[in-house]
């Protein structure tokens, strides 16, 4: 038994939003009420604390099978903890890919071995996400993969998309896509505009997002089909999924901190750091993409958690890869940027980095406070001013560009299934 | 004279101030490639590296050169004979060149940013000898030595650079340094290769190239590469002499004193005939021999070499 005090709990879901208790028995929350004696509990003060929903990050590289010099699941689901995130779903682009039941298996058994946070595979939707053969689905399925995609790459051939999507909505599961035109991207290795210019680094237009977002979203509708848009980037590609869900197709769409507060004029002293894809847009998109959050047109945060060694990142420019390391440091930012300063509210934030993301995953048990919802919780003190410090990571990779930010705002406790994955409170849980 | 810079990593980083001082330097350095004795002992005991990771003719021997004229000890090295071939990092064999007490390396490299890198963890002065499409700031300041000796001054004149600015750093520097200088400076060439924003760098875009050589003082005609071809910047080698090549009859347009430059090496009847090429109206060897001047100038003040030491 775990008790939760004095925390000020906020679910979008049950439309809680007040200072109460939670009790947690075997591995669920057994109650929620003012006053529950701790009489015999564990139990841990959340006394001007948030308490809300377990964060899910739907969108991560964990590396593992086959690159775990950037990252294990160990390690990857030890920086979701610290990051206050209870659950994340990793992307199939391991070595070999994750195209088959045995891959899937062995992440989840892994998971179960050694992982602090729950980890739902994604599998492929194209055979060694070649874009050429649709992987066994309902197998996949039946071996734990919670959802599909080729990211790392867009589906290309729309043949195939329409494909998947078909058969994708008879499984009832959901392809998660990557929108890049890859001859429109052809080369580019930064945002294609003044900076590039000045920089001489190959662009990468907007509109190679943006073009593959509206052919998405035709197919989504042709096909009667749900639809996740990983990673949006583009001014263009918000006005894309406002008109398509005005229309009330059933599209959803994530974002990354790094493209709501980055900027391609960072880039002025080729700091590999920064080189992600899609690539840090314009102040402009940042606008747009935080009015898109604000108003609903975007419905998830997502990390994108993307792990480089340092020896990989440490060379010319046009080498380094892409990918941006986020678990540690996205929620602060959220917190930082966006509540604290206002602009959206902290009920926002829980539905966006918890309800949505359950609910788009079909996580019926998560993304709630309710009785018998699984004891999963994020504590969060918005008063708390970090530094951030790649040094301190739990992640293998230090490839985080937000090295030395001053955020104020900060996960604090992650408890997944009723026990305690992280928590940098003094108290330890304890029994009276 | 001061010159306080620690890299030469661009033109973008310089001020009016500093690239006046690399010029009128390398105005006073330029006769000692004219005595007997072509050499001065102001850089003597300093160790340089060229390293040379993109093919090069001009720009290395001319550093070279440059370099043993002020006494310097100077070594070069190509991609080919280097262990990159091995799969060293870059880092690696820089930090392994310079535990050899180098006092400055010189870098061509075809990744943009690259000596902004080596910049990052170098102890020595690092000089941008050409780095992917960004820059090739030697080559724009001894373009600059080049007019300012032919036509007397800079500012107030016209430069039309014609050909692919997209993937040009030596467009780019010139841009940036005429910029500075208050040169009128218009960019020629097919859509694809000389995208409109370029006109935010501080040059006027023009498609049309009868047009832009109007009243030009300075035509700088750029080489084409081929293998854009590939890639559709334009359909073929003949159109795009039909549209952009310098002949006779376009650059009769120019004012009545123009003169024509060319980084090299020049795709001959391509982008600038023959004829052209070879006239009295080009400058082109003329670039080259300054080009000693200009890197002489540009290794004196980084490296802090004596006035006394390059007076007779």
């Amino acid at each position: 038994m775990l008790l939760i005090k004095n925390g000020h709990v906020i679910d979008p879901h049950s439309g809680l939003d007040k200072k109460t208790d939670i009790l947690i028995k075997n591995k669920k929350i057994s109650d929620i009420k003012e006053n529950i004696s701790s009489v015999g509990k564990k139990s841990i003060d959340a006394s001007d604390k948030i308490v809300a929903p377990g964060f899910i990050d739907m969108h991560v590289h964990l590396r593992d099978p086959g690159q775990e010099h950037k990252e294990t699941i160990e390690t990857g689901s030890k920086a979701a903890a610290k990051g206050g995130f209870t659950s994340i779903a990793c992307m199939p682009n391991t070595v070999p890919v994750n195209d088959n039941s045995g891959t899937t298996e062995y992440i989840i058994a892994e998971a179960i071995k050694r992982a602090s946070v729950n980890v739902f595979p994604i599998a492929a939707v194209s055979m060694g996400q070649k874009g050429e053969l649709l992987t066994e689905m309902a197998d996949l399925i039946k071996s734990g993969a919670i959802a599909f995609s080729d990211d790392g790459y867009p589906v290309s051939n729309s043949q195939l998309m329409r494909r998947c999507l078909e058969y994708a909505r008879e499984l009832n599961t959901l392809i998660i896509e990557h929108c890049e035109d890859l001859d429109l991207s052809s080369g580019g290795v930064m945002n294609e505009g003044y900076p590039s210019y000045l920089l001489g680094l190959q662009g990468i237009p907007d509109y190679s997002e943006t073009v593959m977002v509206a052919r998405n979203i035709i197919l989504a509708e042709k096909t009667n089909s749900r639809l996740h848009l990983a990673h949006m980037s583009t001014k263009g590609s918000v006005e894309l999924i406002k008109a398509a869900k005005n229309k009330g197709l059933k599209i959803t769409s994530e974002v990354t901190p790094h493209h709501l507060f980055l900027d391609d004029s960072l880039l002025s002293d080729y700091d590999t750091n920064l080189k992600v894809n899609p690539p840090i847009r314009t102040k402009l998109d940042n606008k747009s993409l935080i009015e898109a959050v604000k108003q609903g047109i975007i419905d998830v945060f997502a990390t994108d958690h993307a792990p480089h060694s340092p020896d990989e990142k440490e060379v010319e420019f046009n080498e380094a890869p892409f990918g941006i390391n986020g678990l540690e440091t996205a929620v602060s930012l959220i917190l930082d940027k966006l509540v604290n300063k206002k602009i959206i509210s902290l009920n926002r934030l829980v539905e966006m980095y918890s309800c949505n993301p359950a609910k788009i995953l079909g996580l019926e048990n998560k993304g709630k406070i309710e009785i018998g919802s699984d004891a999963d919780l994020t504590i969060i003190d918005t008063e708390k001013e970090i530094t951030v410090d790649v040094n301190t990571f739990q992640s293998k990779s230090r490839n985080n560009p937000f090295h030395s930010w001053k955020l104020k705002g900060s996960p604090v406790v992650t408890i997944v299934g009723g026990k305690v994955a992280y928590s940098s409170l003094k108290q330890n849980p304890s029994a009276e | 004279m001061s010159f306080n810079k620690k890299h030469l990593l661009g033109i973008q980083y310089l001020t009016k101030s500093e690239i006046l001082t690399i010029l009128d330097t390398a105005e006073s350095l330029k006769e000692i490639s004219k005595r007997e004795v072509k050499k001065v002992p102001a850089l003597r005991g300093k160790t340089i590296i060229n390293l040379f990771f993109e093919p090069s003719t001009r720009t290395r021997s001319s550093f070279e050169l440059a370099a043993k004229r002020l006494s310097a000890d100077i070594s070069s090295f190509s991609k080919a004979s280097s262990s990159a071939v091995k799969g060293e990092t870059l880092k690696d064999t820089v930090l392994n060149l310079e535990a050899m007490q180098t006092d400055a390396l010189i870098i061509r490299h075809s990744a943009s940013g690259t000596p902004h890198f080596l910049s990052t963890f170098c102890r020595s002065h690092v000089i941008n000898a050409g780095d992917g499409t960004h820059e090739h700031p030697t080559q724009a300041l001894l373009d600059a030595f080049t007019i300012r000796e032919e036509k007397g001054k800079l500012k107030g004149l016209k430069v039309v650079i014609v050909g692919d600015i997209l993937h040009s750093r030596v467009a780019r520097s010139n841009m940036f340094l005429l910029n500075k200088m208050g040169v009128k400076v218009v960019l020629v060439g097919p859509p694809g290769l000389v995208p409109p924003q370029m006109a935010r760098l501080g040059a006027q875009v023009d498609y049309n190239m009868d047009r832009a050589v109007q009243d030009a003082d300075v035509i700088m005609m750029l080489r084409i590469q081929l293998e854009r071809q590939q890639k559709n910047f334009f359909p073929s080698v003949r159109e795009y002499r039909n549209l952009f090549s310098l002949t006779p009859k376009r650059f009769e347009t120019a004012r009545k004193n123009a003169i024509i430059m060319h980084p090299g090496p020049i795709n001959r009847d391509i982008e600038i005939s023959t004829q052209l090429a070879d006239s009295l109206k080009s400058v082109i060897l003329k670039q080259v021999e300054n080009g000693i001047a200009i890197r002489m100038a540009v290794l004196y003040l980084l490296l802090g070499g004596k006035e006394r030491d390059v007076t007779d």
